[in-house]
């Protein structure tokens, strides 16, 4: 029994350190993400920001849900974006630079008034009745878990997904040949 | 639940999205605007499946995945727009691209 106390106590000091470095390691990248002048820059931080999440979202017991972020952000969505960054090539940017100064304080503003105002929803709300959660079964978020989930109680929101992606795809296929019909090139078909 | 409660969680959210929205605001640039949108969608989804796992329900999963493809779908019409954009040799700068006519 004492043993057992001790090893529950010493993984709860190991989870603890893990959530601090990757919470903090997310946040930091987040800051870097907006504030490197170079976009190439950015798009990197981004991916130390999504690995951080994928091991927050391990300690929160949804593991296909982090293997998803990473494989579909961290390999899509940031290759994706390094592609179109070095297509449109070095553009360089100074975060805090156009417009007038009260327009820097004013977007400050604005997002300190969002970050109270989800504290505040969320303290008033839910008080301390957040800070105990019990346990979940091992088969919590595990591929076959959420398969059952997604393709039996949600299998409409399945299929709503995947036609909001087959319409994305048409649009992003209008838009590149739109520029090169209005240059008088001939579309190739 | 070892480690730290879902409140915790909560927070980094809640200050994960206040970083995107700062970007959102305060960069020019239209990728680093998109770069920042997806800071925002990653803190709804950290809150979504923190919640998921507070109250033992696999919806809020679910929901994460969904704001993913989301997520996708939007980068793909966003850098779409982007390319165009670069290809009509018109500026990247938000504040320049102010009016809808082609």
């Amino acid at each position: 029994m004492n043993a057992l106390v001790v090893a529950t106590s010493a993984g709860n000091v190991l989870v603890w350190i893990v959530w601090v470095v990757a919470g903090f390691s997310c946040l930091a990248a987040g800051v870097a993400v907006i504030s490197f002048s170079n976009p190439f820059m950015s798009a990197l931080a981004l991916i130390g920001n999504l690995a951080s999440l994928a091991v927050m979202y391990l300690l929160l017991s949804a593991e296909f849900v982090a293997a998803a972020q990473v494989l579909v952000y961290a390999g899509a969505v940031v290759v994706m974006f390094l592609f179109v960054i070095g297509y449109v090539g070095p553009r360089h940017e100074t975060p805090w630079s156009g417009g007038p100064g009260w327009q820097s304080v004013a977007a400050v503003g604005a997002a300190a008034a969002l970050l109270v105002e989800i504290v505040v929803a969320i303290g008033l709300e839910a008080g301390g009745s957040l800070s105990h959660s019990g346990e979940v079964g091992a088969a919590f978020g595990s591929p076959a878990w959420i398969g059952r989930v997604f393709l039996v109680d949600h299998l409409l929101a399945f299929e709503i997904t995947s036609i909001v992606l087959l319409v994305a795809a048409v649009g992003g296929v209008i838009l590149g040949t739109h520029v090169r019909r209005q240059q008088g090139e001939e579309v190739p078909s | 639940m070892l480690g730290p409660g879902v409140a915790w969680y909560i927070a980094v959210a809640a200050f994960l999205f206040g970083i995107g929205a700062l970007g959102v605001l305060i960069r020019r640039n239209t990728l680093v605007v998109l770069l920042s949108l997806e800071l925002m969608l990653n803190a709804g989804n950290l809150a979504l499946i923190a919640f998921s796992r507070h109250f033992h329900n696999g919806a809020g999963q679910i929901f994460a995945l969904a704001v993913m493809a989301i997520a996708a779908s939007e980068v793909c019409v966003g850098l779409g727009l982007v390319v165009a954009l670069n290809r009509k040799q018109l500026s990247l700068d938000v504040d320049k691209l102010s009016e809808l006519r082609g």
